[in-house]
Formats: structure tokens, sequence, C-alpha cells
């Protein structure tokens, strides 16, 4: 009885409750989540649980190596250089002289000779070399919506392309650096038959570029079919010899929408870099695409590369699912397989030498 | 409003009055103007200058400049490496954030502001002739307010007129300093104590009080009536805003202070703000990425520079800058310099703060929602008033602990007493630890000597009666205990019905509310011998005698409690003999100074002491009339005193209290608290070195850390106690060899626990021995310090956290534990019997000691380890991503291009990979609680090898800087020589990246939830779609980067997942079989049973442990 009243003095002591406001129970609610006590799955980097993890990788990654291997093998792939800095190339000459506005094309041409048959579809590249198409202020240097057919766009380009925007005071189409430096060289190949006549080998220009690009990225501004109304009031690149509605004949392939200009304009990520200039289309399956023998390649050089010690080749390649040829990828998938593949051989005899000494160890009950 | 208030200035000769007078006249001019209204405004921010006055202070933080800086430079033509509009993105995420935030807490303010502002009180208006309704914030100083039972004061008022006829207000000040118990106020002496009804209209006087201050417990000032006489006030005469009236039907005051000026507003203060160690390191560690990233931009301007140099001519590719020519190669560098700082920008992690402070309000969330903190019998939680410093619980050296109420229950149970000499034992009340048995030798006693008393009509018979009499009597009268009746404790009863209706006393309806416990403990015990304590009213207290008499004292004085005399005395009449006696009641060695002559009552009192009793002794004093007469002359005199007023009070308190007669002595016992010698086992085996610092003396608490089995019995403990310094150094000098000897590392020595009491503390803590002192300190097991003052707490945990450099926590639940809390740096404050002041001035504040085990072992180590691996996680993640854009750099001419696209660059590192360490550091457990309660050392090694450090963050660095390079030339190598264009390629990098980081991140977790899986899942997730419908639909919406395609393209090739599968597996594989060497030596070790490697064995426990509770967890399954 005495005691009571001092009890409800400490019960009373802590909480204040406010006059007439309900008593609140702040005790926290006992749910897995906030205990922090949610099932979790603790994963113990055990020999049970590593060693299969070593093993899957290296049984894995090995085949896929050889068969990447194998795929890069396949590929046919042949390179020449044209860009003629001996004084025995046979491009030499046209390098020398050069000027942008050249009417006369400076022509040349080289003799090479395949040791195997090409067999499938043949993808005629450009590479150039040194070449940094990415280089921050050139990789800015393009208007996107003129290109999309914007005709606001293709009035006034955007700041972006200075100082390639405007050719006193007419608005360049297309503006910026990166088209005016456009890949300007034409490339020919003749197959030199045995009997010594020279057969000049078609070269597609269809689908060289992403189709998406070709239908939805770039567009020719207007409705208008007629180009040359299209773009009345701008004025051609800089270093172009021909305004950009003169880019080729056929009106699917002209303007914003040549596949050659599209495929220029996927800036290259690296400063060696090649471009896909066309397509040799196999003929039938009796025959290769390509036959072993000579060839001849006859270049209109245009395209000048002294001024950044650049090189420029023609690379012709068959390709497979894996794209073309590069055998690093064979290479590194085959030494990481074996390095797990090692390393698990290592893991089990640690393993093997202690666990055989306590096995109980593993996990203690 | 016809009440008028002028402000003058006095010619003040004292310093600290306040020189406002406010005047209560008959003017018609509006008299309130000089004094600021009653509104408050805790709001930091005005509706219209919200984002000025927020970014002003996010600006404060230099973080913030920095990348604001970036985002201005790139807004410079000549260096900008983005679209400069793009740039400012994340920094405008950052702030805008952190300004939500601030903005939701502002609204709360605002909000609570409003609804205090607007709550109605009652002011007396003299048009009305009567008190009107009218808002908080409308009251002004000078008006007289009328406040009910249980209402709450909106203003500081001076009290001048209750419905008691005494004169007397009860008011509550849990809301001012969390202390529960009732506090008395009396109405302005000498201000109409006669007429019971008071009239507003007649009162025309001119108050004075001092400048506000925010001392609780100081006001002075005095009332000039209309005839010039002044009378003087003090703190019991103050109603202090937001306290409680209770007990007291109407009280009316007059409004000295309001709004900010009153008492509660100066002693608010917003959350305390200290910088964690962890954030310390890890600002040591952000200047070693500036300088990193300084380095890098120097080799990407040198680079620029050097590749100018080698190019023959210009290049068709070289484009001119917008001017139209080429700017200088030197120049260029220089530009180029600025461009990769804001390329390379987030090498310094921009969101790791918000990061963190996200981080701590989750951890902080899970602490105060854990159940096992919780306690039943409050009703309370842990609270984290600290919001930044959660893992510095992790990381803890040294405890400082208060004794009384920290270790122990600070519910004193009425043990023994020794009168005239006799001693009684009171052994059921130990056992029941309830004082509700009295000793029947003892009880025999007072009934026979309380018989006598009353046959013989209240005088004296035999001298040995009496005394037990006087003994009982000044345990119920020596006191401020207060008498609650059942209607004035209403809301309080309520409350106690709903839990526990049995345990009521409802015949006799009264409730003790006492100031400390060891009063109602002794009220109590009185009450067990049938002294009852009935009502006290300032001027008298009724007592019931054993056999039914009830006597009427008058109380002529009451020499209160202070900390200086340590003890108080009440001056009574006796209603019938009409003699004048004092009852003194105070700390043993207080009052045994000032005895005429001694019993054998001090051996009792050391026996109490080392039973580890609290000791109270009593004695009383007859005086005569004249004596008294001129005593309280000097007393009113010094009542009102304005300057030295305490001084002079106790000077004549001393004055009083001498050549005293001893009563008797009683022994309190305070309890331990459950489970405290398991907490403080738990704490050293987790290598925390525990003290004790107490105001009691040493016998005391020794004898509690034995309890607390903080000192075994086997302990080699050291006593240091001595007046003399050169002493002090030789006893320093003896135990430094002997505790070397005892702590040789290989010998089996005793462990040594140190006991120093205050004034030999002085000494040892003087700038020539004190190296001396925390060596021999260091060398202890624990340390107790007995008869310490406050000041002197807090110098101990200054001393040994500067001179040591170790993380101090102090935890204590007093007023006099608040400096010693605020000088560690971490400060607990318990929530136990003596008030709140502890725990305001707390970063953390929990009901009992218990708690701290979980807080520490569990919590603290959690929330370091999580925290330390989510910071060195963010530096890495930033690092790694940032790296491949400097990789690029020597493939694109050191000309500062970006090969990802700007938005999924930001988003990339804003919402991709930003969830998952967050969650990371909140939810992730390394051990589980069970595995880190049961191994305590766990928390010691822990702390070791777990946390932050700047070996971690060098070794982070140094992966990062690997799988940087592996993330850039596996892509680059693949596709080196082929027609890929420059944002595929990124692209593929980015993805890779992805992986890498989150994949790297599922390696750190330890314990895989369904929230770890969905976050993972949902950012891979995220990025997908994001990525696929960004490509999906920008045709030209962001120049030049335009993504159109490209990740469908790039998706549909299956050398894109061959890439991300070698590169994310090569990236992984070192620390991979990092952690499985770890697993796999430790369990090789452990069946090797190679002890010699403490470290691997620490882990092997873990481990252990680990499959150990998931056996038994799928067992229960």
């Amino acid at each position: 009885m005495m005691a009571s009243s001092y009890n409800a003095k400490e019960e009373d002591g802590h909480v204040a409750v406010p006059v007439g406001g309900t008593i609140k129970n702040k005790k926290p609610d006992n749910t897995a989540f906030k205990q922090q006590r949610l099932p979790a799955w603790q994963p113990i980097l055990t020999a049970g649980t590593v060693l299969p993890a070593f093993f899957v990788i290296g049984l894995i990654f090995i085949p896929i190596g050889i068969g990447l291997y194998v795929t890069s093998n396949n590929i046919r792939e042949f390179e020449i250089d044209y860009t003629g800095t001996d004084i025995d190339d046979p491009c030499f000459n046209c390098s020398q002289s050069f000027s942008w506005n050249n009417t006369r094309p400076c022509t040349c041409a080289l003799d090479f000779s395949l040791d195997h048959p090409f067999e499938s579809n043949v993808f005629m590249y450009y590479g150039l070399s040194n070449f940094y198409q990415n280089h921050r202020r050139y990789v800015k240097s393009r208007d996107d919506s003129q290109l999309n057919g914007d005709i606001n766009s293709l009035k006034n380009p955007s700041k972006e392309c200075e100082p390639y925007a405007r050719n006193e005071k007419a608005p360049i189409a297309p503006c910026g650096a990166i088209a005016n430096s456009m890949f300007n060289d034409t490339l020919d190949l003749y197959y030199v038959h045995p009997n010594g006549t020279r057969i000049q080998i078609p070269l597609s220009k269809k689908d060289i570029a992403w189709w998406t690009d070709k239908h939805v990225k770039f567009r020719n501004p207007g409705n208008n079919p007629n180009l040359t109304a299209a773009f009345q009031g701008t004025s051609k690149p800089i270093n172009w010899r021909r305004p950009v509605y003169e880019l080729d004949t056929d009106e699917e392939n002209n303007g914003f929408i040549n596949e050659d200009f599209i495929v220029w304009m996927r800036t290259a990520a690296l400063p060696t870099f090649r471009k896909l200039y066309r397509i040799i289309q196999k003929k039938n399956n009796m025959t290769p695409t390509l036959p072993r023998g000579n060839y001849t390649l006859e270049v209109s050089y245009n395209y000048p590369v002294r001024s950044f010690e650049g090189r420029k080749r023609v690379i012709l390649s068959t390709i497979s699912w894996m794209g073309g040829k590069n055998p690093f990828l064979g290479i590194a998938y085959i030494t990481v397989g074996s390095v797990c593949f090692f390393l698990g051989v290592v893991l089990l005899i640690i393993h093997h030498k202690y666990g055989s000494r306590n096995n109980s160890a593993d996990i203690p009950n | 409003m016809n009440w008028d208030i002028g402000t003058d200035t006095l010619t003040n000769p004292h310093k600290n009055i306040r020189t406002d007078r406010i005047r209560f006249q008959n003017r018609t001019k509006q008299p309130n103007r000089y004094f600021p209204g009653n509104a408050v405004k805790t709001t930091k921010y005005s509706l219209w200058f919200f984002i000025p006055m927020n970014l002003y202070e996010q600006f404060h933080r230099f973080a913030n400049l920095y990348f604001v800086g970036l985002a201005v430079l790139n807004f410079v033509p000549a260096v900008e490496a983005f679209q400069p509009e793009v740039a400012i993105v994340p920094i405008c995420v950052m702030l805008a954030l952190t300004a939500l935030k601030d903005g939701w807490e502002d609204c709360r303010r605002f909000r609570s502001d409003r609804r205090i502002n607007h709550t109605s009180c009652r002011v007396y208006s003299r048009k009305v002739s009567g008190f009107v309704e009218r808002h908080w914030k409308d009251v002004r100083v000078g008006d007289l307010v009328e406040v009910a039972s249980n209402e709450i004061i909106p203003a500081d008022l001076l009290l001048l007129h209750t419905s008691d006829l005494n004169g007397v207000c009860h008011i509550e000040t849990a809301s001012l300093d969390g202390e529960t118990n009732l506090k008395r106020r009396l109405v302005v002496p000498g201000l109409n104590t006669q007429d019971s009804s008071f009239e507003p209209q007649n009162f025309h006087c001119t108050v004075a009080v001092e400048k506000p201050n925010d001392n609780l417990n100081q006001f002075k000032g005095y009332i000039e009536t209309s005839d010039m006489k002044r009378l003087g006030f003090g703190i019991d005469s103050l109603l202090p805003r937001g306290c409680t009236v209770r007990n007291t039907d109407l009280a009316t005051g007059f409004v000295v202070y309001t709004g900010h000026e009153t008492k509660s507003m100066m002693n608010k203060n917003g959350p305390q703000y200290k910088r964690s160690k962890l954030e310390c390191k890890m600002n040591i560690d952000v200047l070693f990425c500036v300088i990193l990233l300084f380095s890098m931009c120097l080799i990407g301007a040198l680079g620029h520079y050097v590749w100018l140099e080698s190019l023959p001519s210009v290049p068709l590719f070289l484009t001119p800058g917008s001017h139209g020519h080429m700017d200088s190669n030197p120049l260029s560098g220089l530009y180029m310099f600025f461009t990769m700082i804001i390329l390379l920008q987030i090498f310094i992690p921009i969101s790791l703060y918000v990061s963190i402070e996200m981080v701590k309000m989750g951890q902080i969330f899970f602490i105060t929602n854990d159940v096992d903190l919780y306690e039943e019998k409050t009703d309370s939680r842990v609270q984290c008033r600290a919001l930044n410093i959660p893992e510095d619980l992790g990381n803890i050296h040294y405890v400082f602990s208060d004794k009384t109420g920290t270790l122990t229950e600070n519910k004193m149970v009425f043990r023994r007493c020794s009168v005239t000499g006799t001693e009684y034992s009171h052994n059921e009340n130990g056992k029941s630890g309830k004082c509700k048995f009295p000793d029947r030798k003892l009880l025999q006693r007072v009934l026979a000597g309380g018989g006598d008393w009353d046959g013989c009509g209240g005088i004296r018979r035999c001298e040995a009666t009496d005394l037990y009499l006087d003994f009982f009597l000044a345990l119920t009268v020596c006191n401020t205990v207060v008498v609650s009746t059942a209607t004035t404790a209403r809301a309080q009863r309520q409350r106690v019905w709903h839990q526990s209706t049995s345990e009521i006393d409802i015949s006799a309806q009264r409730c003790y509310v006492a100031e400390s416990p060891d009063e109602a403990a002794l009220v109590h015990a009185a009450k067990v011998y049938g002294f009852m304590l009935i009502a006290r009213t300032p001027n008298s207290v009724k007592v019931r005698l054993p056999h039914g008499v009830e006597l009427n004292y008058q109380v002529l004085d009451t020499l209160n409690f202070d900390p200086h005399r340590k003890r108080m005395s009440v001056v009574l009449r006796h209603p019938i003999s009409g003699e004048i006696v004092m009852y003194t009641k105070g700390a043993d060695y207080t009052v045994m100074e000032l005895l005429d002559f001694e019993r054998s009552t001090q051996r009792h009192l050391n026996w109490y002491a080392k039973e580890g009793l609290h000791t109270l002794c009593f004695a009383k004093k007859v005086l005569s009339e004249s004596a008294y007469k001129n005593w309280s002359l000097l007393r009113q005199e010094a009542l009102a005193a304005i300057d030295n007023r305490e001084e002079l009070l106790m000077e004549t308190a001393v004055n009083l209290e001498k050549q005293l007669t001893l009563l008797g002595a009683t022994g309190i016992e305070d309890r331990l608290q459950e489970c405290v010698p398991d907490t403080v086992m738990a704490l050293r085996e987790a290598g925390v070195r525990l003290w004790v610092l107490t105001g009691d003396k040493a016998e005391t608490a020794i004898n509690i850390a034995h309890a607390s089995r903080l000192l075994d019995q086997e302990d080699l403990v050291i006593h240091m106690n001595t007046d003399d310094k050169a002493v002090c150094k030789s006893i320093l000098d003896r135990s430094l060899e002997e505790g070397r000897r005892h702590t040789r590392p290989g010998y089996p020595g005793l462990s040594i626990g140190l006991v120093i009491d205050g004034h030999t503390l002085d000494m040892a803590l003087q700038s020539d021995l004190v190296d001396r002192f925390l060596e021999l300190a260091r060398l202890c097991r624990s340390v107790l310090c007995c008869r310490v003052t406050p000041l002197q707490k807090s110098t101990v945990v200054k001393v040994v956290r500067e001179r040591l450099k170790v993380m101090t926590l102090a935890v204590g639940d007093g007023a006099n534990d608040v400096n010693m809390i605020q000088a560690a740096d971490v400060g607990i404050g318990i929530s136990g019997q003596e008030g709140m002041q502890a725990v305001m001035a707390s970063d953390f504040s929990i009901s009992c000691f218990k708690h701290m085990k979980k807080l520490l072992l569990v919590h603290g180590h959690w929330c370091n380890s999580r925290l330390s691996n989510m910071a060195i996680y963010f530096f890495y993640k930033n690092v790694t991503y940032v790296n491949l854009l400097f990789w690029y750099q020597f493939f694109c001419g050191f000309s500062g291009t970006s090969m990802i696209d700007i938005w999924l660059l930001i988003f990339f590192n804003l919402f991709f990979t930003s969830t998952p360490p967050i969650m990371f550091g909140v939810m992730d457990r390394d051990v589980s609680a069970e595995t880190l309660l049961g191994l305590p050392e766990l928390y010691r090694t822990g702390h070791e090898s777990e946390g932050y450090s700047h070996f971690t963050f060098w070794i982070a660095m140094l992966d990062a800087f690997y799988q940087s390079l592996v993330c850039f030339f596996i892509p680059y190598l693949t596709y080196q020589g082929t027609d890929i264009d420059i944002y595929t390629f990124g692209s593929s990098m980015n993805t890779v990246s992805l992986f890498n980081i989150l994949l790297h991140l599922a390696i750190e977790i330890k314990s895989w939830t369904l929230v770890h899986w969905v976050t993972m899942l949902g950012s891979v997730a995220l990025y997908f779609t994001v990525t696929l419908v960004y490509s999906a639909t920008c045709i030209s919406c962001n120049p030049p980067s335009d993504p159109y395609w490209t990740t469908q393209q790039q998706m549909s090739e299956p050398i894109f997942y061959l890439v991300c599968v070698i590169t994310t597996v090569v990236a992984l594989l070192p620390r991979y079989r990092y952690r499985c060497y770890e697993d796999q030596w430790c369990v090789g070790a452990q069946s090797a049973s190679l002890s010699v490697y403490p470290y691997i064995s620490f882990i092997c426990t873990v481990h252990d442990t680990h499959t150990h509770t998931h056996l038994s967890e799928a067992n229960s399954e």
C-alpha cells in the first residue's frame, strides 16, 4: 500500500504525456526489416564454392576462345597502303602535289596479287592512320539537325560548326569540320586476268551505312525532290569540289543521304580506323568473289594526309559473325580460361592438402 | 489595450541587472513596442528568400563551391569540355536535393511555430475588465496572463497571484529540462499576500528584471510598488514559458520576457554538429584525390602540348576555335589543363557527401528502431541526437562512466539506519528492492517511544526516545517532497489506471513527488514506521505520528541543498511546545564536521560505505527564540539583496548550521542495473577500457566496481589517496613499475585496477605528472575516480582524449555528467531518475546501461564497417569510371574528348550506380548480431582491421586503376582498327564498367537480402532501359553525340557480350581471388591450428560462426 504511490511516481516520471493526449507506445515494430533480420544469403568463399567457379570459368572460356581464334583465322583480309611516301611508290607524285581545288584528279594505280581466293562477300574499306577524328573540337563540329533535314538549321547552322558554318554569309551545307574534311579519294578495283585483260570488279555502294542513319537520322531538307532547289542559297563546304547535291547521280544516294557521306560522318573512335567503302557482292556459289590472282587498284588521289603524317590504306576483308579479323579476343579468352583453370588446380591442391588433415574444419558443427 | 509599459534606463550600479523597467500605468499610448512580441520563429528561411539563403548556406561547404567553380569554368569557351548547360546538371541535382531536404525540415519547423503561436491563452484586458482569449503571439511584455491547471505557460511570467491561499503554484518543467517532478513557485514575497482576490485594476507597479539570459536557475529583479517600496524576487517567482501548471487551479502572472527572450527559447540550440573520425580521415583522402586529379590534368596538358608540337603542320582535323584561328601550342596546353579538370571532375566524388548523409540517416533509422534497445518500463527508445557520428560508436577505446544512475538504478532502497549509535538492518528491503518492511526491533523502539509521547502530551520524557522521534521526524520533514493529491495529479493518475489499477492506493490517494529518489526513499521509510507526511505548504508541514496524532509544524525557513554545502536544513516551530528546531540532512562528512560531539555512528557510516550504500546523516539543533530572531533578520536582508544574493544566502545558512546534535545516519542502497556485470565484461573483452568517475567516496565506488565485475577479487588494486604531491609522484612511479611487471608480454600477470580520489587526481593531472599517470592508466584494466567534481570529470576525459589520441565515450545520467558528455567524442545520456540534462547534452540517449552492449558491439561495429566500406567503395567507383576517360585521352591527342555520351556519363554516377552502395552502407551485415554479441573481441579486431584507413584507401585506388585499365584496354584491343565509331566505343565501355562496378560491390557485400537483389538488378535494368530508350529516341536531341540506335546496333552484335564477359572477369579476378585467398587461407590455417596469425584466426572465427548461425537458421526453418 505504501509503495504504490511511489510506484505511481516512477511510472509517471518518464513519459510526459500531454494533457488529453493519447498514450503512444513507442515500441519499435518487431519486423524482420526494421530489426535487420531479413533472411540473407551469405556467400562464403570456401573451397566448395570457389573451386567449381574457377573450373567452370576455365571450361567455358577456353572453348569460346578457341572458337573465336579459329573464326578470326578463317577470315581473309588483305591490306594495301597507297599513301605514297616513298619515291618508288606509284602514288608518290600524287601525294606531293596537292591542292584541294585541283580540277584534274591525280590518279595512280597499284598492282597487287591475292594468294588465296576470297569466297564470300568482300568488304572494301579505306583506312586512315593518325587521323584524329576523335579530337574534341572536331567531334563537335557538326549540326545533326541540319543533317536531319531541318530547314532552319540549313539556313542557320549551329554555332558548333564554327568556323565552318558560313562561307561569306552563305550557310554551309553540310556545315562543320567533319563534313569539310570528308574523304574524297575514288578507288576502283580491277582483276587482271591471266590473259592480260583488266576486268573492273563491280563495287556496290548500297548498304554501306547503317540503315537507321540512312533512313532516319540523315534526311535531305524539305520534301523537294529537286535537291538543287532544296539546297538553294547554301554554300558547299570549303574543301569540297562539288556541292552536296551533286555527290551522286542516284537520287536515293544524293545530298545528305549519300552513304559515303553518312559513313564519314560517323566519327571514328580511334586515330587509326577504317571505314566501309564498297561491298563486292558474291555473284554465285561456283566462283569465289575474288579469285586468287593479280589485281590493280586505281586511285584518284585527292585526299591529303601529309600534314599529319597519315597513311592511307585499302582493306579487302571477308567478315564473320564476330566482325573482321581480330585474333585478340580469342587469345584473351584462351588465356583467361587457362589462368582460371590453373588457379582452380592450385586451390584444389591446397584444399586437398589441408582438407585431408582435418575435414571437419570446413564446417564446424 | 491600455496596459502601459514604459522602458527607461536605470542608472544601474550592478552589472548584470537588466536595465529594463516595465511599468504598469494608465496611459493610452500603445506601450508594447519596445519589446519583441511573443511570437517565435525557429525557421531558418523565409518563403521569398529560401533559394538565395539556402544556396548561401550550401556554398559554405567547400565541396559544393568546388563543383560550382568547375561548372562555371565550363562556360569559358576556350576550356569547355561538355556543353556548359549539361555540365551544371549534377551540381544542380545535388544542390536541389539538399535544398529539398532543408526546405522540408524548415517547413516542419514553420508548422510547429504556427501551431504554437496560435495557441490561445487568457490575457487581461482593461476594456472588458477581465481576461480575454488571445493567441500566444499577441502576448506582450507587461500583460497580465492567467493560467489554469494543466495549461502551458505562454511566456515567462512573474507570479503575482495564485488561487492557492499560500501563494504557491506548482509547475512541471519537463519541456524545459526534462525533469518531471513538480517545482514550487511562490508569489512575489510581500505582494498582496493577504487579499485573496487579486485585482489587476489596482496593480500599479514597476517591474525591473535582469536582462534576458539562458540561465534556467537564475532570475532576479524587484517590483517597485506605488508607494516606492521595493520587493525583490528570484527564480522562485518565475513561471517559465513552456512549463505546465500543476496542482494549482489558477495563477496570474506578469509577462516579463516574451518570445525569443524567454528562458526556454534562449536555451534552445539546434542539434550538435560533431565531425566523426572517419570523415576527418576521409577528407584527407579527398585531398589525395585532388592531388591525383591535378597530376592527371597536368599529364593531359603536357600531353596535348607535346602532341601539338609533334604535328608537322596544321592537319585537317584540327579545328580552330570559334574565333577562327588556332591558339599557340603552349596556350592550348594551358587551356587543356582546365578542360581536363572539368572532364575528370568526378574523380572527386561529388555524391559522396550527400550519400554519406543519407547512409547515416538510414543507419540511425535502424538504431532507433532496434527493439532490443527499447525499454518497456519507460516506453523509450534509443535516441540519436547527433546525426552524424553513428560510426564513431564502433571505434571506442575508452568509456567513461558515471556511477549513480548509470551503473546503478538510482532507485533508492532504505537499507540500514543507525540511530543513537545502534544499527538496524532492514534485510527484507534489501531482498525485495522496495521499502515495505520495517525492522522489527526498531519498530518496537519507536512504538514504545511514541506511546510515551502520547501519554505525556508532547513533553519530552527521556532523551533516547526523543532522539528516535526526532530522527524519523527529520526523515519526514527535512526534504522538499511535495504531496500530490488525487485531484491534482489527475492527468498522471489516469495513465496509471490503465496500467496497474491494483497498485493504486485509493484510500490515501497521495503521491510523493520528490526532486531526488533518495528523498522519496527516506519519506517512504519513515512512513513505514508510522511517520507520514500529509501535506506541505511553504509555511507549514503536516505530519501524522505513529499513533494517529497529526501535528502541523510551522516552517520558519528552508535552507535548500546546494552543491557546496551538500546538506539542507529546515527550521520548524513545534505546534505544541512552540520550540524552534532545525533539522539538517546531508552527506556524512559535511554533517560530521558540524557536530558538537560524536557517537559511534562514524563506524557504521564507514561500514555502510563499504557495503556500497549511499549514506546520509541527520542532525538537529534547538534554537532559542532570540537567536532565531537575530538570524532571521540577516536572512531577510540576504533574501532582498540583488547583488551577491546567492553568496549571502549561503553565508546565512552556514551561520546557522553549527553545533548540531547527531540524530542518526541512514544507508540507502542503490542497486546495480540489470545486466551491468555482463555489459561490463563484454566491453572489457571488446578491448574497451572502462573508467568510472563518481562523486561518491572510494569505498562505495570500489564496492560497486566489484559488484559490476569492473574489478575482480584477485585483481591488483592500486589506491591513490594523498594530499602531498611528492607522495603522489612516488606512488605513481612505484605503481608504474609494478604495473609494467604485471603486464609484461607472455607473463600471466594480474590485471590492475586503479582507484584515485579527486584530490589526488588533481595533482596527477598536473603537467609534470600527467604523462606518468596516463602511462599507468593505460596499464590498468579499469580506473575508478572517486569524489570528483563535474569539472574534473570533463578534464579527465579531455586529457585522455587528447594525450592518448583515442576515441572516448562518456556515459552519464545527471547534470553533473554534462561536462563530461560534451567533452568526449561520443556522449551518451541515460534517461534515468535525475532529469534530462545529460540526455539533452548527449549524442545518443539510452534508457539503461545494458543497452551500451548492443549499441557499441553491434550497431557501432556495423555502422563503422558499413560506412567505411561504402566510402572506400565510392572512391573506388569514381576513380574506376573516370579513369576510362583519362586513358582515352592517350588516343585522342589529349584533346579532352569524352567518348561517353554526356548524359549517360552524368546518369551513371547519379542514378545507375548510386543506390546499391547506399543500400550497402545502410544494410550490409558483415557479421551477424548474435556473433558480435557472442564474441566481443570482434569489436576490437573489427576497428583495427575493418575500419577506414589510408591503407585500405590506397588498396582501393590501386584496384581502381587496375580495373579501369582492364575496362579500357580490353574493349580497345578488341575494337582497334575496326570501323567502330566513338560513341559506340564509349557505350561499350560504359556497359562494361557498369557490370564491373556492380559486381565489385557484389563481391564486397557480405549478406544478400531481398533488398540487395532488388537494388542490384534494378540498377542494371534501369541502365539498360534508359540507354535503350535514349538511343531509340535521340535523333538530334543531344548533339554531337546523338546516340541514335547505337545501343541497339551494338547489342545485336555477339562480340559486345563477349567483351562484357571477359572484361568483367579479368577486372574482378584479383579482388575475387584475394577474397578467396583470405577465406581459403583461413580454413587452412584453422585446420593446421596456426594460432600465430591472430588476424586470420579472427576471420576464421567470424566465418565459423557465420556458418554456424547459417546452419542453425536452416535447422530452425
